[in-house]
């Protein structure tokens, strides 16, 4: 009988019995008025500091659709001469701190459209063109049942336009170098992304597949300028295919890391020459963005504001807690 | 049950309406009768098992399944899943597939498992043995295979397996004692008799020659009511038909009691026998926790279908424009051009639904489930509700209702066995102002207080002695007991005992056996009534006989009775016993005053008190009292009422001997318990089977009843004075009058200041009540009745059968307020409320377990309903509460983003999120944190809940759900949700964030927005922890670290089984970024901010009492002795006066004399002395069950 007593009797654990050791902190007011004030100061601090560096970073902005108040690259809006090429003109009164980077930005683009996100195949882009292309693909699947390297629609709508910099110095046009390695991410380009292999060159590594639709050249021929920058291993292309999140968007186009512009843009006239391909106009526009970056990237004045905002709130708060407090809390603990 | 109301269902069609029989048929011993009789209809009947099971072993997969699905949730779940398995959707069908698949095996092998052990039960009962006679023999058979008209044999002590005729028994003279305490909570002796042309037979052989039917009606539940036919066949006479009545039925469930065996036949079995008719079917209870979540799941719904409908719509206004429906860059198939557009748009309407069904969270369903079953391990654990006498611990039937014991607002409980130990003590008497105390229980201990309190050695004179004998002898002679010998029964077995017979008293009332009894102690032993004589047994060891003339017995209306007896010389003596209220009147002489006040200090104590007095008759006068009693006797009409005269004529001009006082014993603590109850403001409601006086005194030792209390009677006594109409509006009126001009606080009854009622209403009554109206005037006695109850702090319903109970408590569960009821009972009797009530607590009885297996939970003590209610029910009600809330809100935070994104993503349906993540939010990253909250908070101390009962009032009405709280919480979602995604788009907006000038892509985005959720929902769960144990620590900051290398893990590889590589390096490149590090501190903070403030301020502004004990605790914390009552550190809570409910008493000083007096044996003797000053309260009032308005 003893011995079943013991067995029907729960543990007498501190755990059963619901009396772990515990701390049991409260949002009491000794806690909470110099916690805001801590984080008020401290938010303060931060966002002067970013807005600083925010200020300190130069963007120059150039739009050249064509269309619209902006008139640069009008000549080319129609898209009836293939190629076109038009020139943005633009001049620098002081140096533009390097290093300087050359983005293209499309707004009102769609990049995050579901069918067009998973327009893709990411076997295919590691370097398998032999097994048929994902059903997701369509309709850039197959071109008389070839298969399209690379399939589907990001692929096939990459952004086709090419700029080269010159600044003008005595009236001749000096190239200003654009370095257009490391613009993709690095696992991207290492891992992610792999050209297909076969004995040979890389184009017989495409053989029997087609290139994309709208492509005026196959993929092993994107760069013929460097043979490692080809294929899935495409920088620009790399950069594409890392889909942007919201329509409106930048993406990295060139360094100006070298020679003698390593330092920045130095004052003075330039001109861009832009081989105008890519068709918006009928549903957006496309600009073209130079920016240096700090160790907090580009120019963004949202997060500098928002932590003073958010650190002056706090403050506010604190107050107005200390006064709740010492009109009703205090006459409470008196009584 | 389904079984036999199936079948029954079955036979009526099969037969025909016409056809269908009321009256059964059942041949003795299965044989048939002499040809010649009546003609032969065969009739089927169930076997003899009893079953409480819900499912079976082939219909448990579809029938559970079928429940299962007929929730709401699930069957949403299943239409989602469907639905992603058909259309082309944005997230696989696996997102939530697996959780509806794991949610509903979880559930079916829990459910399985509970059913299990019912039918484990079930089968003990089923095939415990009983003895049948066959062919002479008795055989053992198992219970469930007892058919009808099996004739069975009952040995002592043993409990009837089926509803029986009794045929004969061991006893001469055909009768046999029964119990029914099981039953209807009545545990004195009562006699059944034998049919009178079987009595006689004594073996089987006898018995088995009987040819006969019987004849009845089909089973109805009424325990008390059976009529039916017995024809026995001899030779080939016409059969001898005798009636059968109630008198002759055993029921199933009650036991034999001091007859050796019986013989008997079988008429209802199993599930048609009383005892199962009484019991309710089990429908599934939901807590109202469960409806709630139901309503908020509704308007989640709505949400997620106008979320849809909106989308689509603006999907396609947007896409009005061609260059936006198909631009260059994103060509359709053809396959896609095709469709027809409204086919279209009913995909993206569904695509749209499976996008955002995250908001309606199917874990949610999981972790409250996990969260009952495990929460429901701690009751079991719970040392405290230990009981060592019994060896076990409070038991968990259903974990489905742990939250409801936190919201209950009545307490329906069960007197005997539950609130008393069913166990009358006579505790003292007290002639002519002199107490006397039993020796055997005191031996002198006694502490005299201040009132005169003598002990019996001190001789109170010799004309005292002579009064104090006669009030002995009075009651000795004063009664209706049987003594069983059990010399004569059973000589050699036991009987012998030191010398004397032993001999055990038998009476239909305890108070009668505890008053003889007492008398034992006290010198005079009550031996026998022989050949009409009664034989005392007197202090000198003398036999004193006297001769019993006339008995005057016991009726409820003149609440008295009397004996005449003759002594031995020759004196005739009238002895009279009965209430106060009916004796004083009639008392000529004696020391009244004395008396008197004796007996309101012991009604006050909740002692059930009697007065004895008596009158000597001269031989002329006990003459005229035959005349006038047998001339009433004989009388064709009226006679109740001339018998009444006749006694009201004989019993008066009385002389006053003393009184008595007897105990039936509360459980231990049921006192305290009971007030705890009330000040946590739930309403206390006795509901018992057991006669008025008798439950009223029990209310009254409980403090159910105050000497405050003003009673209400609503009994047939009154109704037969009024009609019930009258009675009612009568109440109605004075209980209004008072209440119609304050607040409508029901508790206001303890504030002391205005009048506490308590309202007594016995069975009969209350179904005239519950009778439907035939017309409009007294439509709404149901709804008077209601009201008065309503303001009574305390109701007592006698004479209540089982089923009159249920529907009790199904009278105020279905009253406006709808309010929580809980049933707290012991025996079968209680199962059917038990099964009514929101919540069904079973008490592990002396009475079987009967009422324990049926209930949600069993626990070993009434005093074990205070921990479960105050500390358990409340912790587990703020604990799902928080859980519910807190499961909205982060699925709120985490679809609301979503459902922006749409706006940014031309209404594509695009998620914002990884599947990974989509998938493991609510099941492995934010999962964990709530569950181990919803298991281990304590908001408050456990000491604390137990000793300040009013913190339970903080969470009644389901509080902590209501809409208001759930729309803050929602609103709360919302405005985070906002932060996250508005955040990230500002910190995203057209710009870089990196030092190397790259750029991210949206899956980046989403995971940016991921991770302010996770880390946001999970502090705002650490900000609510008030109880941080080691595991919450744990389980908080592992979940944030495990969804950091999780993620570090999902992106660090390429999965080869996933066609897509979307996330590969997205984490680590986010975090490469010092503003992604400032924007996700940025935006966690500012999510979290205004809840701390309103937090705060809350506190300070208007804190609830569950806030400012907490404050006090961490104020006071070190100088919190163990009996200082909470409430007077914080003088401000609202109803601190309720803790001084006793205003002469202050709270410390009424729970020491608590203590002393509950503590057990030994403290029966301590009398408290504090009978107050005099004029308060001393009204007639104070005697208690007198009174009525």
């Amino acid at each position: 009988m003893k011995s079943q007593q013991a067995a029907n009797r729960p543990d007498n654990t501190a755990f059963t019995q619901q009396r772990l050791p515990a701390w049991q902190p409260m949002l009491s007011a000794h806690f909470v008025i110099p916690g805001f004030l801590l984080i008020g100061m401290a938010f303060i601090g931060i966002g002067v500091a970013l807005y600083i560096t925010s200020q300190n970073i130069q963007v120059l902005e150039k739009d050249y659709t064509g269309t619209g108040q902006y008139t640069a690259c009008s000549e080319c809006a129609d898209m009836q001469t293939i190629p076109c090429i038009c020139n943005v003109t633009f001049s620098l009164t002081t140096l533009f701190t390097g290093p300087v980077f050359l983005y293209y930005g499309l707004s009102n683009y769609y990049q995050n459209y579901r069918k067009y996100q998973v327009s893709r195949d990411d076997v295919q882009l590691w370097g398998d063109v032999t097994k048929s292309p994902g059903d997701a693909c369509a309709p850039y699947q197959y071109i008389d049942n070839k298969p399209i390297a690379p399939c589907g629609s990001i692929a096939n709508s990459m952004f086709n336009d090419t700029f080269s910099l010159y600044q003008i110095i005595n009236g001749t046009m000096k190239l200003v170098p654009l370095d257009g390695k490391g613009i993709a991410w690095w696992t991207d380009y290492n891992i992610k992304f792999r050209n297909p292999s076969a004995q040979g060159s890389l184009q017989d590594a495409f053989n029997g597949t087609m290139k994309p639709v709208n492509w005026s050249k196959p993929a092993y021929e994107l760069n013929p300028s460097d043979m490692n920058d080809n294929g899935f291993l495409n920088q620009d292309f790399l950069v594409w295919m890392r889909t942007a999140a919201l329509p409106d968007f930048q993406k990295l186009y060139r360094r100006i890391t070298s020679g003698d512009y390593a330092l920045g843009l130095p004052p003075g006239d330039y001109v861009l020459q832009i081989e105008y391909n890519y068709a918006v106009k009928d549903f957006g526009r496309k600009k073209v963005v130079f920016s240096n970056v700090t160790w907090m990237g580009g120019k963004n004045e949202f997060l500098g504001v928002a932590y003073i905002v958010v650190g002056s709130l706090c403050l506010v708060m604190s107050v107005v807690m200390l006064v709740v407090y010492a009109k009703y809390k205090f006459a409470d603990e008196n009584a | 049950m389904d079984f036999s109301a199936l079948r029954n269902l079955i036979s009526r069609y099969c037969t025909g309406e016409e056809n269908w029989v009321d009256s059964r048929t059942v041949y003795i011993g299965q044989r048939e009768p002499p040809p010649g009789t009546e003609a032969y209809i065969p009739q089927r009947f169930p076997d003899n098992r009893i079953v409480s099971s819900k499912y079976t072993f082939w219909n448990f997969v579809p029938k559970n399944l079928f429940e299962q699905f007929r929730r709401v949730a699930n069957f949403y779940f299943l239409i989602i899943f469907l639905v992603q398995l058909i259309i082309d959707t944005p997230t696989s069908p696996v997102t939530s597939g697996l959780p509806l698949f794991f949610v509903i095996t979880v559930t079916a092998i829990k459910q399985g498992y509970e059913d299990w052990l019912r039918h484990k039960a079930d089968n003990a009962v089923n095939q415990c043995p009983v003895h049948i006679i066959q062919h002479g023999k008795v055989v053992r058979k198992q219970s469930r295979k007892l058919r009808v008209g099996d004739i069975v044999l009952v040995k002592e002590d043993e409990t009837f397996p089926s509803d029986l005729i009794l045929l004969s028994t061991s006893r001469d003279d055909g009768t046999c004692f029964v119990t029914t305490a099981s039953l209807d909570g009545e545990s004195s002796h009562k006699t059944y008799y034998a049919v009178q042309d079987t009595k006689s037979f004594n073996t089987e052989k006898e018995v088995d020659m009987l040819r006969a039917t019987i004849e009845c009606e089909q089973p109805q539940p009424d325990l008390y009511k059976f009529v039916g036919r017995i024809n026995i066949y001899q030779d080939r006479d016409e059969p001898i038909a005798r009636p059968l009545g109630s008198e002759n039925l055993l029921l199933r469930g009650a036991t034999l009691k001091n007859t050796e065996f019986v013989y008997a036949v079988a008429i209802y079995t199993g599930m048609e026998s009383k005892m199962a008719l009484n019991y309710q079917s089990k429908s599934q209870k939901r807590s109202a926790v469960e409806k709630s979540m139901n309503a908020f799941l509704v308007v989640y719904l709505c949400i997620l279908i106008s979320k849809a409908l909106i989308n689509t719509t603006l999907k396609y206004v947007w896409q009005a424009d061609p260059n936006r429906d198909e631009p260059w860059y994103n060509g359709k198939t053809d396959h896609e051009r095709q469709r027809h557009v409204m086919i279209r748009a009913f995909t993206d309407f569904l695509a749209f639904m499976v996008l955002f069904n995250y908001i309606i969270p199917v874990s949610m369903y999981v972790t409250v489930e996990m969260q009952k079953f495990l929460g429901s391990y701690f009751i079991t654990w719970d040392d405290e509700m230990f009981d060592e006498e019994l060896g076990e611990g409070a038991l968990v039937n259903t974990s489905d209702l742990n939250e409801e014991l936190g919201q209950v607002e009545y307490v329906f409980t069960d007197k005997t066995g539950t609130l008393t130990e069913n166990n009358m003590e006579f505790i003292e008497c007290c002639v002519d102002g002199h107490v006397y105390v039993p020796h055997a229980i005191c031996n002198g201990q006694i502490l005299s207080g201040s009132s005169g309190i003598d002990m019996i050695d001190s001789s109170p004179g010799p004309d005292g002695k002579e009064r104090e004998e006669l009030f002995f002898r009075a009651l000795c002679l004063c009664h209706t007991v049987q003594v069983k010998e059990e010399e004569t029964v059973d000589g050699i077995k036991r009987g012998i005992h030191q010398g004397k017979a032993t001999s055990f008293y038998i009476s239909s009332s305890p108070d009668e056996v505890a008053l003889v009894e007492g008398m034992k102690r006290l010198g005079f032993t009550y031996l026998r009534l022989k050949d009409n004589h009664m034989e005392i047994l007197n202090r000198e060891d003398e036999v004193e006989r006297f001769e019993l003339l006339e008995v005057l017995n016991f009726d409820s209306v003149r609440r008295r009775m009397s004996v005449i007896v003759r002594s031995s010389s020759g004196h005739l003596y009238l002895f009279c016993k009965g209430a106060d209220s009916s004796i004083f009147p009639r008392v000529i002489s004696g020391k009244v005053d004395r008396v008197r006040a004796r007996v309101e200090h012991n009604a006050v104590e909740g002692l059930r008190t009697l007065c004895v007095a008596y009158k000597a008759l001269s031989q002329e006068e006990y003459h005229n009292v035959c005349q006038l009693l047998d001339s009433a006797k004989l009388a064709l009409q009226d006679r109740d009422r001339k018998l009444a005269e006749a006694y009201d004529l004989i019993e008066r001009d009385l002389i006053l001997l003393g009184a008595t006082a007897v105990e039936d014993r509360l459980q231990e603590k049921a006192a305290d318990t009971i007030e705890s109850l009330h000040k946590a403001g739930m309403k206390v409601w006795v509901l018992t089977g057991d006669k008025m006086e008798t439950a009223a005194a029990t209310c009254y030792a409980s403090k159910l009843f105050r000497r405050s209390t003003q009673i209400l009677e609503l009994t047939t006594k009154r109704t037969e004075e009024q009609s019930l109409h009258d009675v009612l509006f009568e109440l109605g009126r004075t209980v209004l009058r008072q209440h119609g001009s304050l607040t409508h606080d029901t508790f206001s009854g303890l504030s002391g200041e205005f009048q506490d009622y308590g309202l007594i209403i016995d069975g009969a009554t209350l179904s005239a009540v519950m009778k439907p109206a035939q017309d409009d005037s007294s439509g709404n006695y149901k709804e008077i009745f209601l009201e008065i109850c309503r303001n009574c702090s305390a109701v007592l319903c006698c004479r209540m059968a089982p089923l009159q109970k249920a529907q009790i408590v199904k009278l105020i569960k279905a009253s406006k307020e709808h309010p929580i009821t809980l049933a707290v009972g012991d025996g079968a009797n209680d199962v059917s409320m038990i099964l009514e009530a929101h919540v069904g607590i079973g008490i592990m009885g002396k009475e079987g377990r009967q009422a324990a297996r049926n209930s949600d939970y069993a626990i070993p003590k009434f005093k074990h309903l205070k921990k479960m209610l105050l500390v358990h029910g409340h912790y587990y009600y703020i604990r799902i509460a928080e859980l519910v809330q807190y499961f909205f809100y982060k699925n709120v935070c985490f679809i609301f983003p979503q459902f922006l994104y749409q706006f940014f993503c031309g209404f594509s349906q695009q998620p914002l999120y990884d599947t990974a993540y989509l998938t493991l939010y609510n099941i492995s990253f934010t999962s964990l944190p709530i569950l181990l909250y919803s298991l281990i908070e304590q908001h408050v101390s456990m000491d604390i809940l137990k000793r300040d009962p009013s913190l339970y009032r903080d969470i009644a009405k389901n509080c902590l759900l209501r809409w208001r709280i759930f729309i803050y919480w929602t609103f709360l979602g919302l405005f985070d949700s906002m932060v996250f995604f508005f955040g990230a788009y500002f910190l995203f907006d057209n710009t870089t964030f990196t030092s190397n000038g790259q750029i991210f892509g949206n899956w980046t985005f989403g995971t940016l927005v991921f991770t302010v959720l996770v880390f946001t929902v999970t502090l705002k769960l650490a900000l609510d922890t008030h109880y941080w144990t080691w595991i919450n620590h744990f389980v908080v900051w592992g979940s944030l670290l495990f969804y950091v290398v999780f993620s570090l893990l999902w992106g660090g590889v390429i999965w080869p089984f996933l066609n897509y590589q979307r996330m590969y390096y997205v984490f680590v490149q986010m975090l490469s970024s010092g503003p992604a590090w400032l924007g996700i501190g940025l935006l966690v903070i500012i999510s979290l901010l205004p809840d701390v403030l309103k937090k705060v301020l809350c506190r300070a502004l208007w804190p609830t009492s569950t806030e400012r004990i907490q404050n006090v605790e961490k104020l006071y914390q070190s100088h919190l002795s163990e009996f200082t009552p909470l409430p007077l550190l914080n003088s401000s809570l609202p109803d601190f006066e309720a803790h001084n409910i006793n205003p002469r008493r202050s709270g410390h000083r009424s729970k020491e004399l608590m203590y002393t007096h509950w503590r057990g044996t030994t403290g029966y003797c301590t009398f408290s002395s504090t009978l107050g000053p005099p004029g308060i309260g001393r009204t007639h009032r104070l005697v208690g069950l007198e009174t009525s308005v």
